[in-house]
């Protein structure tokens, strides 16, 4: 996000954008990333209430994936699991499908 | 061109006369707590609450510190929102004055100004609100009754217009202001108009745009948010004369930064804030030396040193009057800003600070003329020895 | 009645507390504002005590919160709602807002148990509609791990550490939803992020109360407790199986345990956090003992309250 000036900013210190911390990656922080069998996937919701971050993707009532740009990799998804199907893999960041560039 | 808006004359004290002002203002949250010598705000207050007489959410805070907290709450949700504190009150809030003006919420505070503990003290002089003087508010102060009453409206005005956006403090002598008894002139309700509604750009409450206040702000934006606050305390400069000007024409009573009082041939004068300025006027007026003057100072906050340096500028010796010490700073707080002001100035009276009133002590038309006995022997010898005195107090 | 909270009819609405916060990987309190704000049925406004939540979801120029949001100081969440719902209120009864708004403050064990105490005791009996949810990590985490009144006794903080004279905390662990009950509000609860579909119901009532509410809910902490931070859930949900942090409500008055489970021995909650690997030493064995006798107390001292109703 490029720096504004003192004039450019809105009053009093307000984000008027709403949200908008989805613009800062997290995906960085982690040295793991959850692998889910969409195959055998019961698409109970667990792991998708548990995550912290939300990024845990659900589409029209199936799980679909990892957000990879902002997921810290904490494992919480596959340890509450109920079917085992997710697994941590190591990730150096090359599993990313996102830019996981440095935030300015 | 506005006209004049009805009045009557009634006899109230000051903390009456806010109460007035806040029933015909009718604000949409009050949140306060009692303490000497503003009690008979909230009393009064409650009272209107319980007959009916405003719609206005009280909120009977359990400290001063939520009281403020629920007026910031209240005025981020696009409420108007108003409380009244003194002294320990005023202390116990400081935090929070601080964080209302940076989030630039127009809430309104009387201030029955109290001496600060310790000791613990119930009476006048202007060591709580000077306490505040950095907390980014602006601050009124009232000579009288009448003043108090009138500029709780002119604070609403000015604080919320949207060059200023900033929260403003009206503050009046404790118990000699505050429960002293005077005539006022009291507008009827059609002086609502003159305050309007209170308009948001971001509330709380509109959910369908939402926005988060008080926001974490490190290293890259803090300085940013304060640069902003600063321009806005200064932009409310000619606001506070526009909305006195405006008050002018509804009132015949003249409002601005400074009053001068008999001025115009002084070579010697006091600058004084609050009720002292009308012991100065009473003795002025048994004098009636024009060599004798008085600059009553209305604004603190913004200081008005243009105003200050012009007014001052034919006087030969000039003693500021500050009811509040600044303990190891040079003189009181009024002195050093008025000194700072007059640095740049080839052409300056002497001046010298006076330390008065502290905790309630009187002070008496012989005392002043005193101070005026000195400020001649100063403009005679043209020399300031001690600077720094106090009067009224045993054994200075 | 109030309608359950069916998992595959929220699941993939939209996030109102995003990602992009900068909560460490693992923070419970994460997890648990997700689950709140996808239980709330109106549109809420949130206020937000000073500490982690606050602080890492709002670092200027961003902001995590897609609802209205507003942070002011440490002790005053309480205050700071009181204001926002008495303004609604008084806008409501002119006629300028038409629409039911909830509203929901947010703080930590510091800013409810210790310095907010003052503030939320006076919102409370003051009766303002407003859920106050407590996240209770069992320290001032946000500053660097040191003691509040909710850290339990033997814990490792920073200010309670483990000394040669003196091995963690010494006091024991505040009651304070005893405390709350105590002020008479019409709904109050513990809640644990494990057990999620207990815990939206619990903020489902408790947001329909015309009055204050209150949940204190358990929030594991992987730095300040020193535990994996995989396991932040399964630790919440071992502290409710080993009756630590039992899951009850008290509906305008009247007690009732939502869940009593096959009591786990303390051991199996302790273990995974390095915070009391101390008590796991031979000399320290008495300590292990004054916590299970602690636990199994307040669990009996519960079981009477129902009995005596």
């Amino acid at each position: 996000m490029e720096t504004k000036k003192w004039h450019e900013i809105p009053m009093g210190g307000l984000v008027i954008e709403a949200g908008n911390a989805e613009q800062y990656k997290t995906g960085n922080w982690r040295t793991e990333l959850p692998v889910i069998d969409l195959e055998k996937c019961t698409n109970c919701m667990l792991c998708w209430i548990y995550c912290p971050e939300g990024t845990i993707t659900v589409e029209e009532g199936k799980v679909t994936g990892v957000d990879t740009v902002q997921c810290k990799g904490c494992g919480i998804c596959a340890v509450e699991c109920p079917t085992k199907v997710i697994e941590m893999v190591k990730d150096s960041g090359n599993l990313s499908e996102g830019n996981l560039s440095e935030n300015e | 061109m506005s006209k004049m808006i009805m009045s009557k004359p009634m006899a109230l004290n000051g903390d009456e006369a806010i109460t007035e002002a806040w029933k015909q203002i009718n604000p949409d949250v009050v949140a306060s707590y009692p303490i000497t010598p503003q009690t008979i705000i909230v009393e009064k207050f409650s009272e209107f609450v319980h007959d009916g007489l405003v719609e206005t959410e009280f909120i009977a805070a359990e400290s001063e510190h939520s009281a403020m907290s629920a007026c910031i709450g209240a005025a981020a949700a696009g409420g108007r929102a108003m409380t009244a504190t003194a002294s320990q009150g005023f202390a116990l809030m400081w935090e929070m004055l601080f964080i209302a003006s940076s989030m630039r919420l127009p809430i309104v505070m009387a201030v029955a100004n109290r001496a600060l503990s310790g000791p613990i003290n119930i009476h006048c002089d202007h060591s709580d609100s000077m306490g505040g003087r950095d907390s980014g508010w602006i601050q009124l102060y009232s000579e009288n009754v009448q003043e108090a009453y009138d500029n709780v409206f002119q604070a609403v005005r000015i604080g919320e217009d949207k060059r200023v956006r900033l929260p403003v403090m009206v503050c009046l002598d404790g118990f000699t202001t505050s429960h002293g008894v005077e005539r006022v002139e009291i507008f009827d309700d059609s002086i609502r108009n003159f305050v309007g509604e209170y308009h948001i750009d971001h509330s709380l409450l509109d959910v369908d745009n939402p926005v988060t206040y008080g926001a974490m702000n490190l290293q890259n934006y803090y300085f940013e948010q304060k640069r902003q606050q600063i321009e806005a305390m200064n932009n409310s400069r000619p606001v506070i004369k526009e909305v006195g000007k405006a008050f002018e024409e509804i009132s015949g009573r003249k409002y601005d930064f400074l009053e001068a009082y008999n001025m115009d041939n002084a070579e010697v004068a006091l600058v004084v804030i609050g009720s002292t300025a009308g012991t100065v006027k009473a003795l002025l007026d048994e004098e009636k030396d024009s060599r004798l003057g008085l600059l009553k100072m209305r604004t603190f906050r913004p200081f008005p040193a243009e105003e200050l340096i012009q007014h001052l500028r034919g006087c030969k010796a000039v003693a500021i009057l500050d009811r509040a010490g600044s303990y190891g700073g040079v003189g009181g707080p009024v002195y050093s800003e008025v000194r700072s002001a007059l640095y740049d100035e080839t052409e300056k009276p002497h001046i010298v600070s006076y330390i008065y009133g502290l905790g309630g002590r009187d002070t008496t038309k012989k005392m002043i003329k005193s101070v005026y006995t000195d400020l001649d022997s100063i403009a005679k010898s043209k020399d300031t020895p001690t600077p720094i005195r106090y009067l009224g107090v045993r054994g200075d | 009645m109030t309608r359950l909270v069916r998992l595959k009819e929220i699941a993939g609405s939209e996030e109102l507390f995003t990602s992009g916060h900068r909560l460490c990987t693992g923070c419970a309190e994460a997890t648990i504002v997700r689950q709140i704000l996808h239980a709330a049925e109106n549109p809420v406004v949130v206020a937000n005590a000073t500490g982690c939540l606050e602080v890492a979801s709002t670092i200027y120029p961003y902001s995590a919160w897609k609802v209205p949001w507003i942070h002011s100081a440490f002790e005053n969440a309480a205050a700071t709602m009181s204001g926002v719902e008495s303004a609604y209120n008084a806008l409501k009864r002119k006629g300028k807002i038409d629409r039911k708004i909830d509203f929901i403050a947010f703080a930590g064990d510091g800013g409810t148990y210790d310095i907010g105490l003052q503030s939320l005791s006076g919102a409370l009996e003051r009766g303002h509609r407003m859920l106050y949810v407590c996240l209770d990590n069992e320290a001032y985490m946000n500053t660097g791990i040191q003691r509040s009144s909710a850290t339990p006794l033997g814990a490792w903080t920073t200010t309670t550490p483990v000394g040669e004279k003196i091995k963690g905390k010494s006091e024991y662990k505040k009651d304070l939803t005893d405390i709350i009950v105590a002020h008479g509000v019409p709904y109050v609860a513990q809640a644990s992020p494990s057990h999620f579909m207990d815990l939206m119901n619990k903020v489902q009532k408790a947001l329909r109360v015309e009055g204050p509410s209150f949940l204190n809910i358990f929030a594991p902490c992987p730095r300040g407790w020193r535990s994996e931070a995989e396991i932040s859930i399964q630790l919440s949900r071992i502290a409710v199986e080993t009756n630590y942090w039992p899951l009850f409500e008290i509906v305008n008055g009247t007690w009732k345990i939502n869940l009593k489970p096959r009591q786990k021995p303390i051991e199996e909650y302790l273990k995974p956090q390095k915070r009391f690997s101390h008590l796991f030493k031979p000399e320290n064995k008495w300590m292990l003992e004054d916590i299970q006798h602690t636990v199994d107390k307040r669990w009996e001292k519960l079981l009477k309250k129902i009995d005596n109703q």
